[in-house]
């Protein structure tokens, strides 16, 4: 096959080469963003919590941003308040692709009652919108944290589930599988073996989407004050308290809004240009 | 045929030296020139790589990303094509010269009905009237032997046949009256009688029309139907040209010869023989001849010295220095029909029918079909596409469960399902898929696809499932540096050799083999049926091989199956199935197969499925 192989190596080249330049952009800005969330709180600063000027005080050489709508110092603030955003979305999102991604392999393996039932309920879940499902948990266990990662997985699984399940549809009656079930394949090595290798570009590609979602979610639910509670300092609830302060001093809304922005764009880039590196498929 | 190549006709294509490089530098197309004349049928045969896609793509202007004409002249219809601007060309493809690409179902927009695709072409022309466009796309549907009744101008794509769809496609790229028609492979993918419908009509239409058509194949017996003249590529170069007869029943060029020994054919059934090694990408070609890597004839010289198009009898034209060395006609060893198979059947399936759930009424697969296989014997099933015979294969296995009826292996009744199936009785029967591009993992390396069926199936250790696996490997020629790669990294040809390898782990006593050369290029089809008839005496496995190519058949069943509905029409001994069938689409299926050394074509009244 030389000219159809010579030209598909070709075309397999220039899109490495730009997706190349989109997954090193995105690697420096998720890394960017992560190392400012996790290093952030160990770098000396003043105090999150203290008050150390007066309210919505423009940047000066003390205060590198200047103050918050109550006179906390907002580099502070904002270099403790990514470490729970991210920590909170990272389980979120895990716990909903692996739920996601069992409840969807096996869907999409047993297409007959198995099937049904597991979409019904799915279904069921979808039902509910996002905020509604959030205000009812938030009711009944209390704001909090665990409410807010509780609230995220359940939201995600049904998308999750039906996602996995159609990539698990599309290869479960390929010849390379019925081969394995002509061998006696079966069980959780038949699924390891034959069908999540073959849906891992699905797989990435989605994990991206699910952890930006957890990621503006549970910014939303800080917003609304129904995740972490003030004092803590918290990119989302930073944004909700320095609202009313926004034309004195923008930067206390604009700093956590860009760096919400920049994590959940970098992720998506890198999960993208992970999804698209494997030519093989 | 060849008498219609007239030599007062016009020049419809003339190609001078064309080049066509990679940017790297490798030449896909090293200096090929053609004529083809209004009227004529001009069959271009090559195998994958062999650069015929690649020139005829050229005379459209179009190039592979990568690809750059670096030399030649291009005049199609007495215009020079050189230099034009790809707005100029794309002006000129449709109404100068027109491509039918090889897969109708996806060269036809599904969500319009016929009238609509054939006159798309017209629809970027403003100035056409309706009634215009009216006559154009009826002459171009009769041109084609398509009804243009407004019944079947209403039609949409999914309810027309195969053939009828590929027409289609033909008439929408005749509608403009171009001069120049260039068919890619347009049968490939298409079963035997509905390409023969298929095949003439695109030959009534150079003879009505007078277009020039250029057909590009790798199926050198399709060309024997509908050709005038043949040009054989390989690796960027013609290495003969001539009238269809002469090339295709007296090939000159040691690679001719290769792929005609590599062609199964229903009339002369021989040992079929592969054309050792593969062919040359473009960057590593020898500096002389394309082919002396592979040619058994090649002297000293052959790799230093390129040879030039030499001119031999009657406008039959070679590329090879040491042609008179050939003896003029090639022999066939006969095929050896008796059977030695023992009397015991090990496979019996009795009245099986599988239905297709649909809405409306079931579909009916498979008709109370019943058949059996002897140890160590060969039984083909053979039928056109739609005949149920892979069902059949299918069903034996356990991939689709029968509704009725019941399979018997080695006495035992077997489960209508796979996963109910012993051990044992999974590892006695195995299977290999039509498509080598997906019946492997590609997330298994090689080794590791063959050593698993062994592993699980037979208790072996890793390693020994491991050794056993080289050990199988090295039985289906699978070369040793191919072994550690994933299966997308190596060509078809290989990847079925591996998936024969795959199910032969187990050490199956009968192994079904589903149209498993249907994906392949012809020698490498020959070499894949050389090899199963080898492993079959060498293993004693029994075969069940199921095809739609009645040439291949004829090489290596002992017995065949013709289905045909879902039922079986006819039953018996190879010879006797071929020689003197009893059933009516039996004979009609034997008629329809395309065969080198037969030329004329043969009446063929009707296809499959007609909407008429």
């Amino acid at each position: 096959m030389s000219a159809a192989s010579a030209s598909r190596t070709l075309i397999s080249y220039v899109s490495r080469w730009r997706s190349g330049r989109v997954t090193k952009v995105g690697v420096v800005l998720l890394v960017a963003v992560v190392g400012l969330a996790l290093i952030g709180p160990l770098i000396n600063t003043s105090s999150p919590t203290a008050f150390l000027g007066a309210p919505l005080s423009p940047p000066s050489r003390d205060l590198l941003l200047g103050t918050d709508i109550l006179g906390r110092d907002l580099l502070s603030r904002v270099l403790h308040g990514g470490i729970t955003l991210i920590s909170l979305a990272v389980l979120a999102s895990v716990a909903g692709t692996i739920v996601g991604v069992s409840a969807g392999v096996l869907a999409g393996l047993r297409p007959g009652r198995t099937g049904q039932v597991i979409m019904r309920a799915v279904d069921l879940l979808l039902a509910f919108p996002a905020i509604v499902l959030l205000l009812v948990l938030a009711t009944g266990l209390g704001p909090g944290p665990t409410t807010v990662v509780i609230a995220a997985f359940i939201i995600q699984l049904p998308g999750a589930a039906r996602v996995y399940r159609a990539a698990t549809l599309e290869v479960a009656n390929l010849p390379y599988v019925e081969s394995a079930r002509l061998r006696g394949e079966h069980g959780l090595a038949f699924v390891v073996r034959e069908i999540l290798p073959n849906i891992a570009r699905t797989l990435a590609a989605d994990t991206g989407n699910r952890f930006t979602v957890s990621v503006l979610l549970i910014a939303s639910a800080n917003f609304l004050g129904l995740g972490l509670q003030p004092p803590a300092a918290d990119w989302g609830l930073m944004i909700s308290e320095n609202r009313p302060g926004l034309y004195q001093q923008p930067l206390g809304v604009i700093v956590p809004a860009v760096l919400i922005a920049i994590l959940a764009i970098s992720v998506n880039m890198v999960a993208d240009s992970l999804a698209r590196r494997d030519e093989s498929l | 045929m060849s008498q219609r190549v007239d030599p007062s006709q016009p020049l419809a294509v003339v190609v001078e030296g064309l080049e066509v490089a990679l940017a790297t530098g490798g030449r896909v197309v090293a200096g090929v020139d053609f004529v083809a004349r209004s009227g004529e049928v001009l069959g271009i045969a090559g195998e994958s790589g062999s650069g015929k896609t690649t020139t005829v793509l050229a005379l459209l202007g179009h190039f592979a990303p990568g690809l750059e004409m670096v030399g030649g002249r291009i005049y199609i219809g007495g215009r020079l094509l050189n230099g034009l601007s790809e707005r100029h060309l794309r002006s000129l493809r449709g109404r100068l010269i027109s491509y039918v690409p090889q897969d109708p179902a996806s060269a036809l927009n599904p969500s319009m009905n016929i009238a609509g695709i054939v006159s798309e072409p017209l629809r970027s022309q403003s100035a056409v009237s309706r009634e215009t466009r009216h006559v154009a796309v009826s002459s171009a549907l009769r041109a084609v032997d398509l009804p243009d009744t407004p019944r079947f101008l209403r039609l949409y794509p999914h309810q027309l046949s195969g053939g009828q769809q590929q027409r289609v496609a033909i008439a929408m790229a005749m509608v403009r009256e171009p001069a120049v028609l260039v068919l890619d492979e347009p049968t490939t993918g298409l079963d035997v009688i509905t390409q023969s419908s298929v095949l003439g009509a695109v030959e009534r239409l150079a003879d009505r029309t007078g277009v020039a058509i250029i057909y590009v194949t790798h199926d050198l017996s399709v060309l024997s139907e509908v050709a005038d003249r043949v040009m054989i590529m390989y690796c960027g170069q013609v290495v003969e040209e001539g009238p269809v007869a002469d090339v295709l029943r007296n090939p000159r060029h040691p690679y001719s010869r290769g792929l005609a020994r590599a062609l199964p054919d229903l009339h002369h059934p021989g040992t079929l023989r592969g054309i050792p090694g593969t062919a040359a990408g473009p960057t590593e070609r020898s500096i002389g001849c394309v082919f002396v890597e592979r040619c058994d004839l090649a002297v000293p010289q052959c790799s230093t010295v390129r040879p030039a198009l030499e001119v031999l009898d009657g406008g039959h034209l070679v590329r090879c220095t040491e042609v008179h060395r050939l003896a003029p006609t090639l022999e066939l060893s006969e095929v050896n029909r008796d059977s030695s198979a023992s009397e015991r059947d090990l496979l019996a399936v009795n009245a099986i029918s599988v239905r297709y759930p649909t809405r409306a009424q079931p579909l009916i697969a498979l008709r109370a079909v019943s058949l059996s296989v002897r140890s160590h014997e060969v039984v083909a099933v053979v039928g056109q596409s739609g005949s149920g015979k892979t069902t059949l294969a299918r069903a034996i296995v356990g991939l689709t469960p029968p509704s009725d009826g019941e399979i018997v292996f080695d006495n035992q009744v077997l489960s209508r399902l796979t996963r109910r199936r012993t051990p044992q009785q999974l590892r006695d029967i195995q299977f290999v898929f039509q498509n080598p591009y997906l019946a492997l993992n590609p997330r298994r390396r090689v080794r590791s696809v063959v050593a698993r069926p062994a592993q699980l199936l037979r208790a072996l250790s890793k390693r020994d499932a491991y050794r056993e696996a080289d050990a199988l490997l090295d039985l289906v020629r699978v070369p040793q540096a191919l072994r550690d790669r994933y299966p997308w990294q190596i060509s078809g040809g290989e990847r079925q050799r591996i998936a024969i390898a795959q199910a032969l782990a187990t050490r199956p006593r009968l192994l079904v083999c589903d149209e498993i050369t249907s994906a392949l290029d012809v020698s490498v089809q020959a070499a894949i049926v050389e090899l199963l008839r080898d492993l079959q005496h060498r293993l004693g496995t029994a075969l069940l091989f199921v095809s739609h190519d009645l040439g291949l058949v004829a090489n290596i069943a002992t017995r065949i199956v013709v289905l045909h509905n879902g039922e079986v029409v006819e039953e018996g001994p190879s010879s006797q199935v071929l020689e003197d069938p009893q059933d009516a689409y039996t004979k009609e299926l034997i008629a329809s197969a395309p065969s080198a050394s037969q030329t004329a074509s043969p009446e063929v009244p009707g296809e499959g499925r007609t909407t008429r």
